[in-house]
């Protein structure tokens, strides 16, 4: 039976050339990237390199000025929740559906299966100011699932939260994308998330961000961020920023 | 505590009143006492009722005219740019008018009826409404309207449900306002001519020099207003839930 988050593998979605400008400001140059369908693709970069740029433009809320792209229907989680505070969470993770002209209560029952897989069943009919940074952040990504969009572009998705949360929110986040495989393409700062989660990291270079490392992580699954082989890669995405 | 802190400003207000009143230099016909207007409302309190209902019912139609209108009005304004750049400066022009100089203009056009008296505690009340459900609309945060456009909302769904409830705050704080000047609203009303009612019961009170009478009136004005606060600052502990500033988090 297919699950209500189903959704049709990626054909491709592509980057040619891409260059995207503010007024003088170049965000992005010349930009080629390929994404493969169900695999978690993550862009590291210094602050200010375009990464969120990058996502905007292939969620479809900018368009390149240079180049060309292949896009897939996509959903966008931004960097804060943006939990709305009156709705309960099942009523904040239904509204991707209700978007889509669901109606509100039919939207919340086929939201509810979701919950229940991710044990996040008690918190249904808590609102977001009761919960915590961690708990609204794993809304927030049921929000996104529930879109049945085949690519996910996560925005620093744990980049509010203090460092442990951030760690017991990674493991949450590959546990459910291990269950719910997508296409994603995964913005952070952090390199040692970006190790822990991607099957390739993607490196982009300070304002005008262009690629300048792309290399795969063959780590077996679930990870542990301790370990050569963890290091050796983390070395390797560092060295290519520092570079 | 709060209400203990309240009830001893009023007693306090009250002894001052008093005390003033009892001064040998004020005269009795300028300043009723708090007992003289106590006993006025004992004796003439059929009297004071007829006439307040009569000045609760166009208090209450007015700022029903002027919610409906004025939330109209703000929802239209908002959702077409250039309406809301067309229509701005005539809604600010519209609280500019003076309503006391209006008010018997309305009279002399539409007679001694409810009607004028409900235009104009509308055409009072229809400013702050409008104003402030306006600015909420636009208080929205710009990244959860982002958000709402990557997941294929309408504009309508946005409005829904994401503007109108995040104006739901400031909506009543325009109503709060509006509540407690539709009842000065509706005296200038009755001022400009009416048959009854507690503005035109005060007014011949004044012009027959029964100021105990006068006060018993304003009294009761003042309890019609802070009533309707009251109803409204419940109404939105009850809508806006979320938004409760003493509520635990």
């Amino acid at each position: 039976m297919p699950t209500e988050t189903e959704a049709p593998v990626t054909e491709s979605l592509s980057f040619r050339e891409v260059t995207r400008r503010y007024g003088a400001l170049t965000a992005l140059e010349r930009i080629d990237l390929d994404l493969r369908p169900r695999e978690l693709t993550a862009v590291v970069g210094p602050s200010g390199c375009g990464k969120s740029t990058l996502l905007e433009l292939v969620a479809g809320l900018q368009e390149p000025d240079e180049g060309e792209m292949r896009r897939e229907p996509s959903a966008y989680m931004p960097q804060s929740d943006l939990l709305l505070p009156w709705r309960d969470a099942l009523g904040n993770a239904a509204l991707a559906l209700e978007c889509q002209g669901v109606p509100r209560a039919e939207a919340r029952r086929r939201a509810v299966p979701l919950f229940e897989r991710f044990g996040l069943t008690e918190f249904e009919h808590v609102r977001p100011a009761a919960l915590s940074g961690g708990m609204r952040q794993r809304v927030a990504f049921l929000r996104t699932l529930l879109q049945g969009r085949p690519v996910l572009l996560l925005d620093e998705p744990f980049g509010a939260l203090d460092a442990i949360t951030r760690a017991d929110l990674r493991e949450w986040l590959a546990g459910a994308l291990a269950e719910e495989p997508r296409t994603v393409l995964l913005v952070t700062h952090d390199v040692e998330e970006a190790v822990f989660l991607a099957d390739r990291i993607v490196v982009l270079s300070p304002r005008p961000g262009r690629v300048i490392a792309d290399f795969p992580v063959d780590l077996p699954r679930p990870r542990s961020v301790t370990g050569m082989a963890f290091a050796e890669h983390k070395a390797r995405a560092l060295e290519a920023l520092e570079a | 505590m709060r209400i203990a802190l309240a009830l001893t400003l009023v007693c306090l207000f009250v002894l001052a009143w008093q005390g003033v009143a009892s001064l040998d230099s004020v005269d009795d016909l300028t300043l009723a006492s708090p007992v003289e207007t106590v006993e006025a409302l004992n004796d003439d309190w059929g009297l004071l009722m007829d006439n307040a209902r009569v000045t609760l019912v166009e208090v209450v139609l007015g700022l029903a005219v002027s919610v409906v209108a004025g939330m109209a009005f703000a929802v239209s304004m908002h959702l077409l740019r250039p309406l809301r750049d067309a229509a701005y400066p005539l809604l600010v022009g519209s609280q500019a008018i003076p309503i006391v100089v209006l008010a018997p203009l309305f009279v002399l056009a539409f007679g001694y009826g409810i009607g004028p008296k409900l235009a104009i505690v509308a055409l009072i009340c229809f400013f702050p409404i409008t104003v402030n459900l306006l600015d909420g609309l636009r208080s929205a945060p710009p990244d959860l309207l982002k958000l709402m456009r990557s997941m294929g909302a309408s504009r309508l769904r946005t409005l829904r449900s994401v503007e109108l409830p995040a104006a739901l705050p400031s909506l009543f704080s325009g109503l709060k306002i509006a509540a407690t000047v539709s009842v000065i609203g509706a005296v200038f009303a009755e001022w400009a001519g009416a048959d009854e009612g507690l503005g035109r019961l005060v007014l011949l009170g004044n012009n027959q020099l029964q100021t105990p009478r006068v006060y018993a009136g304003i009294v009761i004005l003042t309890v019609m207003a802070v009533g309707l606060f009251a109803l409204t600052a419940l109404a939105e502990r009850v809508a806006v839930p979320w938004n409760r500033k003493d509520a635990p988090a």
